[in-house]
């Protein structure tokens, strides 16, 4: 019973997480500046993290928390990159 | 012991993070993360960081205890106003003097400001003080710069002392 | 999914509660960022997911793995630590340069500067 309950909120969660991904990635094409998407992109880094995360729970593997840490510390830099982007043209001065 | 642990609490957060990412306490790891952990804080030595004195360290849970009952707060209110049927007319911008000062302190308010939903940092006058940021329910502009000053401000005032 | 057959039925129901509670509250913020006017309102949005949406979805986490392995799984807390510590950086960081690009273009929605400005200037 608890089982059933509990792959079937996983299922829902990820169908949750997954219209989210869609939200952002529409915030992402569609702007209309680049600091809307680049916001958008940090979100969209974030929302595919914890898809991975609960297809971790789900599977019971350790590995799709690996590659959740690289995601959310690229999102970090990237994010970060890009801001200094909009700020001055240039990413390295 | 000044000169092989320069800077404790960083190098305690280091060994903490290797234990965790390598998922285990056994020597082998505690070893490696003991020697990251000396390493770290030897090179933010030579980086020479901006000494900082923090005080009163009940306030600074008390401070950490109202900045998450804040979040989960705000958290939900923000959360009602996307999910309800007409957006809120009233956002907008807001300046705030502020008396605070210390860099470390600043850097502190303005991540408990972005933390929470509904009020965003923005750009801070360090000359004259003012303070903007930007709220997404701004109903009651005297509400909001009382509960930044009195709520946050006046604790990181007497913490970073 | 044989694995989670394993989890006491308590704790199983609490980490689905949890999990519902995060994705719900991701997608909550994701849908405001889809949904609010402008840039500055848009800011707000997804620090719901940020905070809580995360949280909930690593406590899920943790409590399965905890469960799973009988042992005392918290490198999840790293995750959250990660995401909770640089978000209002980058956040602030992409609200700067936006406010910047917005002051460059003369845009009257943002403010000239961070001290008010003198109200009520008598007309030239």
């Amino acid at each position: 019973m608890s089982l059933a309950v509990l792959s079937w909120s996983l299922l829902i969660a990820q169908v949750m997480l997954a219209l989210a991904f869609g939200c952002t990635a529409w915030r992402v094409l569609h702007g209309p500046r680049a600091q809307d998407r680049v916001v958008a992109l940090d979100i969209l880094y974030l929302n595919g993290m914890l898809l991975l995360l609960t297809f971790g729970i789900r599977t019971g593997t350790d590995l799709y928390f690996e590659a959740a840490l690289v995601v959310a510390l690229l999102g970090f830099v990237s994010t970060g990159a890009f801001a200094k982007f909009l700020m001055r043209g240039e990413v390295i001065e | 012991m000044r000169w092989l642990l320069p800077h404790p609490v960083i190098s305690a957060g280091l060994l903490a993070f290797w234990l965790m990412a390598s998922r285990s306490v056994a020597p082998g790891p505690m070893l490696v993360g003991a020697i990251i952990a000396l390493l770290g804080g030897w090179a933010l030595t030579l980086l020479d960081p901006p000494k900082v004195r923090i005080r009163r360290p009940g306030l600074i849970l008390q401070l950490a205890g109202r900045v998450f009952v804040d979040i989960i707060r705000s958290n939900l209110a923000v959360a009602r106003i996307v999910l309800s049927r007409r957006l809120p007319r009233r956002t907008g911008f807001l300046h705030i003097p502020l008396a605070l000062r210390e860099p470390h302190a600043l850097a502190v308010l303005a991540c408990i400001l972005t933390a929470t939903p509904g009020t965003a940092w923005l750009e801070f006058d360090a000359e004259e003080g003012w303070l903007l940021i930007h709220v997404l329910d701004l109903i009651d502009e005297e509400e909001w710069v009382r509960i930044v000053k009195e709520r946050y401000e006046a604790p990181l005032l007497e913490i970073f002392r | 999914m044989t694995h989670l057959a394993e989890l006491p039925a308590p704790l199983a129901l609490l980490a689905a509660a949890l999990v519902l509670a995060g994705a719900f509250l991701s997608l909550a913020g994701s849908f405001g960022l889809l949904r609010m006017r402008t840039f500055y309102d848009r800011l707000h949005a997804p620090t719901i997911a940020t905070s809580m949406g995360i949280s909930c979805v690593l406590l899920a986490s943790m409590l399965v793995f905890t469960a799973l392995q009988s042992r005392l799984v918290i490198h999840e807390l790293l995750v959250g630590a990660l995401v909770v510590l640089t978000t209002p950086v980058t956040l602030m960081l992409v609200a700067r340069a936006a406010l910047h690009r917005d002051r460059l273009e003369k845009s009257p929605a943002v403010p000239r500067a961070a001290r008010p400005e003198p109200a009520e200037e008598p007309a030239e």
